[in-house]
């Protein structure tokens, strides 16, 4: 009970975007100036982004954790389980996706070595941006083609359980896939136009490297259980 | 206080169109405000479908007039068939566990005041935000419009069980057509509900304001904070579960529906799937969805206790534990909806221990509460009065739950009303109770017009005695083995008990008539309300230390910075008994905790 007075935490030094300083998740509370004028809270303020994006991942895990449960528990037991042969294709597709999670990595220490005025320039930034982009695509295209060649096969939704988990499945996946292209686009847009921001760059990267991580987590699950 | 130059309000604009002012508004006081309305409106769908169902359990075969325009085949000649109550009964569960009790005490009460209690000017991703809304408000058109498509709503409960809710029009009216739209809808509300605890979780953590801790946090954004994590990882495994079940409908997919399974004499074309699995996915969500209503109505009812009592509870850190061990215990006592379900013993007992476990939570916080009022002299208001009637509630029906938590005692009390009465004391009244006192309390902020106080206390008196009129007896039925789902009590060992029901039911019309009062005081209040003050409770959270109602921006271009702890009531030597928290008033720490 000894006589305090709250203080409030020290004011640190403004992070600006494109500086050294990692952005953290430090939030506002830090980052008001003493006189309190929002505007420079805009500006300095690590943005949200940065903790939203592990939220969202968060939800996605739980979302493809349950339907492996499913899985787990539709197998278990079950008289009328038929092996399924993963289409071939998919391991083309793994190898696909996985060079965009390079070449992500690569367009986005590019375009924050840009963003920070230390060297490069931005089209060699947008080529990998792009590159990124088309291996996606192509991500998801090999997907559809992977579906093609079962329903060739006869083998549909409907057919057997193994097929059903690997349709949902990998629908489930290539729809969150679609989802990062789309924010993909939206970091060149925005790079195109000056407009981006350090936040939206990694985040975007961050669900990109989730979407391969996830898919070889998957992959596995498939290839053991199907 | 801080100095209030005038800044520009450059960075936030308010906007002036109709459209993006009212109906699309990235604001989130107005998007609270709509979750509120929304809420609303399915409160009262849900209240008259219980109306219509408890005069069909007292006066089996009664004409209800009107109820065939709601449906002619479900209803012919204003007489509710069998299969129609059950699916009044899925419909009434349905609106008021997603569409009341998730949305207004989290959603709507927390939208509208979580940024400004930790002080930010908004949301962080206000288009989201109203994504959330609006998604939101889908879900409800696709659910209501299952009365009016084919053959009316899922009859299949709110729980869903499979595999009558995965077979198709074969099981019965409202399985085919109507039991696609409550999947469907459910699944959409699931992707708003992600939405808005994505928003409510980095508003929480990165848009506090300078001096905002965590543990300067009100309990009411503690509350929604934790919710929204139950939330995040509830719904987004009710959403694939949904998924599944759509499937198996319109697909022809097996997950939930097992081999030769006869329904009607007709084979199902399916084969093998899990029923249990549908189980297991449903309450990994419905358990936790119990503690999605009922934890932000606990952190509104200790924020509302505070300024009324004029001191601080006992320990604010503990109570925050404690909903914290409430969320985490609430993933592992699923199973206890599950005694009944043909799972494994050793499963039961495994599940009934955590179940045991996560009411010495509930109790710490309750023994907070009574032990903060202990021996203080209680401001008795509109919103005070509520608070107690919560705490009434939620302890009433936690008592029942240490009873039903034992699988042995479960097994003959499951599938009677005595677990009516218990849920719906220790989730639905108890949360219900939440949002009359958030509305009392708050009122006044979110309209600038303070509520008629005396209509408020009859309000608090009639639905107080009327809540227990109507499910205390449910407890009685049920240990007189009165079993639930029925749509009429014909078996002879029943009939003594059907002057309970008669009872019942018309203490449920008087309650219900009850809620005119408060819906006349809201209507009446919002336009001819007593102008409020922006402090009128003496209360020190920050939303208090804004306009009654706030700007566009929340504090008027400048963000308030934060000295003091949240409740800070009681202080001697103060210019008043409270500090409030932007305040820069040196004072002696009395049960400072940060």
């Amino acid at each position: 009970m000894a006589t305090t007075v709250h203080e409030p935490p020290r004011i640190q030094e403004p992070r600006r975007p494109g500086g050294s300083v990692p952005a953290g998740n430090g939030g506002m509370r830090n980052l008001v100036p003493a006189n309190g004028n929002l505007r420079a809270v805009q500006e300095y303020a690590p943005a949200p982004a940065d903790a939203g994006i592990w939220v969202v991942l968060a939800a996605i895990s739980m979302s493809f954790a349950a339907l492996t449960s499913a899985l787990v528990v539709r197998k278990g037991g079950a008289a009328d389980w038929r092996h399924l042969t993963l289409p071939s294709i998919l391991y083309l597709n793994t190898i696909l996706l996985i060079a965009s999670s390079v070449t992500m990595e690569i367009s986005r220490r590019r375009v924050a070595s840009f963003m920070g005025n230390r060297e490069g320039h931005s089209g060699s930034a947008s080529r990998w941006l792009y590159a990124t982009l088309l291996l996606g695509l192509a991500f998801v295209a090999g997907q559809y083609v992977a579906w093609g060649q079962l329903r060739a096969q006869g083998v549909f939704l409907a057919t057997n359980p193994s097929s059903s988990f690997f349709y949902v499945i990998t629908a489930a996946h290539a729809l969150h896939v679609l989802g990062g292209l789309g924010g993909l686009l939206r970091v060149i847009r925005k790079f195109t136009n000056r407009s981006l921001r350090r936040s939206t760059l990694i985040a975007t990267s961050r669900y990109w490297h989730f979407m391969d991580v996830l898919w070889i987590y998957l992959l596995l699950l498939l290839w053991a259980k199907l | 206080m801080h100095d209030m130059s005038a800044h520009a309000q450059a960075g936030h604009h308010a906007p002036t169109s109709f459209i993006r002012k009212y109906v699309f508004s990235l604001d989130h006081k107005v998007i609270g405000k709509q979750y509120y309305g929304l809420a609303f409106l399915a409160a009262c769908v849900g209240m008259v479908l219980s109306w219509v169902m408890r005069l069909h359990l007292g006066w089996t075969n009664l004409a209800i007039p009107g109820l065939h325009f709601l449906s002619s085949t479900g209803a012919p000649g204003d007489v509710m068939t069998p299969e129609y109550y059950l699916q009044l009964m899925t419909m009434h569960g349905t609106i008021m566990v997603f569409f009341v009790l998730t949305t207004a005490p989290f959603a709507a009460f927390g939208n509208f005041f979580l940024p400004i209690q930790v002080g930010a000017e908004d949301m962080p991703f206000p288009r989201f935000n109203m994504m959330s809304f609006w998604v939101t408000f889908v879900a409800f058109c696709v659910l209501v419009a299952s009365f009016f498509a084919g053959d009316g709503p899922s009859l299949a409960g709110w729980t869903q069980y499979a595999p009558l809710s995965a077979v198709g029009s074969v099981a019965g009216p409202g399985q085919g057509l109507g039991e696609v739209l409550w999947a469907s809808s459910i699944a959409i509300f699931c992707v708003g509900q992600l939405l808005g605890s994505l928003n409510f979780i980095t508003t929480t953590l990165n848009m506090r304001t300078r001096g905002m801790s965590l543990w300067r946090l009100p309990l009411s954004s503690w509350a929604w904070f934790i919710t929204s994590i139950m939330g995040l990882t509830a719904f987004a495994v009710l959403m694939p579960a949904c998924i599944l079940l759509i499937l198996d409908h319109v697909a022809g997919t097996s997950f939930f529906v097992p081999s030769n399974l006869v329904i009607n004499d007709q084979l199902q074309p399916h084969s093998g799937g899990s029923t249990l699995l549908w189980q297991h996915l449903f309450w990994f969500f419905g358990h936790p969805e119990v503690y999605i209503a009922i934890v932000p109505a606990m952190g509104i009812v200790s924020h509302i206790l505070m300024p009324n009592l004029r001191r601080p509870l006992l320990s604010h850190r503990v109570l925050v534990y404690s909903m914290g061990a409430i969320a985490v215990l609430s993933y592992m006592v699923y199973g206890h909806h599950m005694f009944v379900s043909g799972m494994n013993p050793i499963s039961s007992i495994a599940f009934s221990f955590p179940t045991l476990v996560i009411t010495i939570p509930a109790t710490i916080i309750v023994l907070i509460w009574l032990g903060s009022l202990y021996g203080s002299k209680l401001r008795i208001n509109s919103a005070s009065l509520f608070s107690l009637g919560m705490i009434s509630m939620f302890i009433t029906g936690g008592i029942s739950g240490f009873f039903l938590a034992q699988p042995s005692l479960d097994i003959m009390l499951h599938a009677t009303y005595f677990v009516v009465g218990h849920f719906h004391f220790v989730m639905a009244v108890s949360a219900m109770f939440g949002i009359f006192a958030g509305t009392y309390f708050w009122f006044p902020k979110m309209y600038g017009r303070m509520m008629n106080e005396t209509l408020g206390k009859i309000h608090f008196i009639l639905t107080f005695i009327g809540a227990y009129c109507i499910f205390m007896p449910f407890h009685y039925l049920g240990l007189a083995a009165n079993v639930r789902r029925y749509q009429a009590f014909t078996d002879d060992y029943l009939q003594p008990l059907i002057p309970v029901h008669k009872f019942i039911t018309v203490a449920a019309l008087l309650t219900g008539a009850a809620q005119l009062v408060f819906v006349y005081n809201l209507i009446h209040s919002r336009f001819w309300g007593e102008k409020a003050p922006d402090n009128p409770w003496q209360a020190t959270s920050l939303e208090w230390a804004t306009t009654s109602p706030p700007p566009f921006d929340n504090f008027g271009g400048q963000l308030p910075v934060v000295y003091h702890d949240a409740y800070q009531y009681g202080i001697e030597g103060a210019t008043d008994d409270y500090v409030m928290q932007n305040s820069p008033e040196q004072i002696e720490a009395v049960r400072d905790e940060a």
